[in-house]
């Protein structure tokens, strides 16, 4: 073995070991590493909205479904929801039936009859505003995002319609709306909490099954609720950490 | 330094050249501003029109009403769960927000189901009481048991 071989193997070996040790530490290093997830809990003091829904107050009328169609805009038709009620019905021998007859926006009709059902509930559905959202993360354009109050938007005018959000999402809280073509979902009513009002969903429970606030106020409506009851979230083995809580949730819920 | 790299050069710094002006007019101005999306999207997302008013607008004009509901079981209602979206009435009370009619809106709530809890709300059968009425000749909106007292 000549020299010259012993001394440019020493010199690749080196290289090699500098050019990985530079690749972890700036992996490592906070603002490379945020690339990972799309999202980044900023760490402010302004506001940072959630929604609690209590299944043990919801009657299932379905007019947080009809009132969010009426506020935003949403086609009418039975396949595009923002949020939606669904009915699970457990029956004695285990199975599990659910229905969602145009969201529940017609109301619902118990199909079981009564000696077979097992136990039966409602559980509202939307969007999950997820601090670590998968929609936003496959997004190729930039054209969907967390707002700095933690809510997930769509840019209707930057979007291109490509679906793959519609995709991602693990709750089917997206579609592509049938007018403007490009994805469509759940604001959380921006334009309403920013002016100091509630989402309209929220403002139209008869059962104040549904509670908006801001995490980060310690005093917040939504605060109080995850206080005093034992929530759990949709899917948390997806790792989405989702901002929607839900008292009463059971097993059988997906 | 060799011509050819003279040359390979050149051409790349025109390229880096065009991809620089063609990303300046391509990418909008607001792009970056608090994250990898067009700020103005913010803004936009914000300047949608509400078309529910919310209960304190309704009290502004309606207190009497109010006072007679929040002495029952029907006040933990907002005014626009049953009457719809009423900025457009609260601008303009001409316009009459809805008056829902029929057994049919009733029993979206208050249908006999498996699913709600007894405790939770008065339920009954829609085929067996009372068919062939409306609600409203027995139960006031505001003041269900009205009537019955």
């Amino acid at each position: 073995m000549g020299k010259d071989e012993v001394k440019s193997r020493r010199r690749f070996l080196s290289n090699a070991a500098m050019l990985a040790g530079g690749i972890f530490v700036s992996v490592s290093n906070n603002s490379i590493g945020a690339l990972l997830y799309a999202t980044e809990r900023k760490d402010t003091k302004g506001p940072w909205y959630g929604m609690g829904i209590d299944l043990e107050q919801c009657i299932g009328c379905g007019h947080c479904a009809n009132t969010c169609k009426s506020e935003n805009g949403v086609s009418r038709e039975p396949f595009y929801f923002r949020t939606w009620v669904e009915q699970y019905t457990i029956l004695n021998d285990g199975s599990v039936k659910i229905t969602s007859p145009n969201g529940g926006i017609d109301g619902f009709s118990q199909q079981v009859p009564d000696e077979d059902i097992f136990k039966s509930f409602f559980v509202p559905k939307m969007c999950n505003h997820c601090e670590k959202s998968p929609c936003v993360q496959v997004c190729p354009v930039g054209a969907t995002y967390d707002s700095p109050e933690g809510v997930v938007l769509v840019d209707d005018s930057y979007c291109i319609g490509c679906r793959y959000c519609v995709q991602a999402c693990p709750y089917g809280c997206r579609y592509i709306d049938p007018v403007k073509k490009v994805a469509d979902k759940c604001t959380l009513c921006y334009h309403r909490i920013m002016k100091g009002q509630l989402p309209a969903c929220v403002e139209v429970c008869p059962k104040g099954a549904k509670i908006f606030g801001d995490l980060n106020d310690p005093g917040s409506d939504l605060v109080r609720f995850k206080k005093e009851h034992a929530w759990q979230v949709l899917k948390p083995h997806m790792n989405t950490d989702s901002k929607v809580y839900y008292n009463g949730l059971r097993a059988e819920v997906r | 330094m060799p011509p050819q790299v003279k040359r390979l050069a050149l051409l790349f710094a025109i390229f880096i050249g065009l991809f620089l002006v063609a990303r300046y007019f391509l990418v909008p101005k607001s792009f970056g501003e608090h994250g990898h999306y067009r700020g103005l999207s913010l803004v936009e997302n914000q300047d949608q029109e509400p078309k529910y008013a919310g209960q304190k607008v309704c009290n502004d004009c309606h207190d009497d009403l109010m006072a007679v509901k929040a002495a029952n079981d029907h006040k933990t209602i907002s005014c626009e769960t049953c009457h719809g979206p009423g900025l457009i009435h609260a601008n303009n009370p001409d316009s009459l927000p809805l008056k829902p009619a029929g057994r049919e809106f009733c029993a979206k709530c208050h249908s006999l189901n498996a699913a709600r809890k007894a405790e939770n709300i008065v339920q009954v059968n829609p085929e067996e009481h009372n068919t062939g009425q409306n609600c409203t000749e027995c139960h006031n909106p505001h003041d269900p048991w009205e009537k019955m007292r």
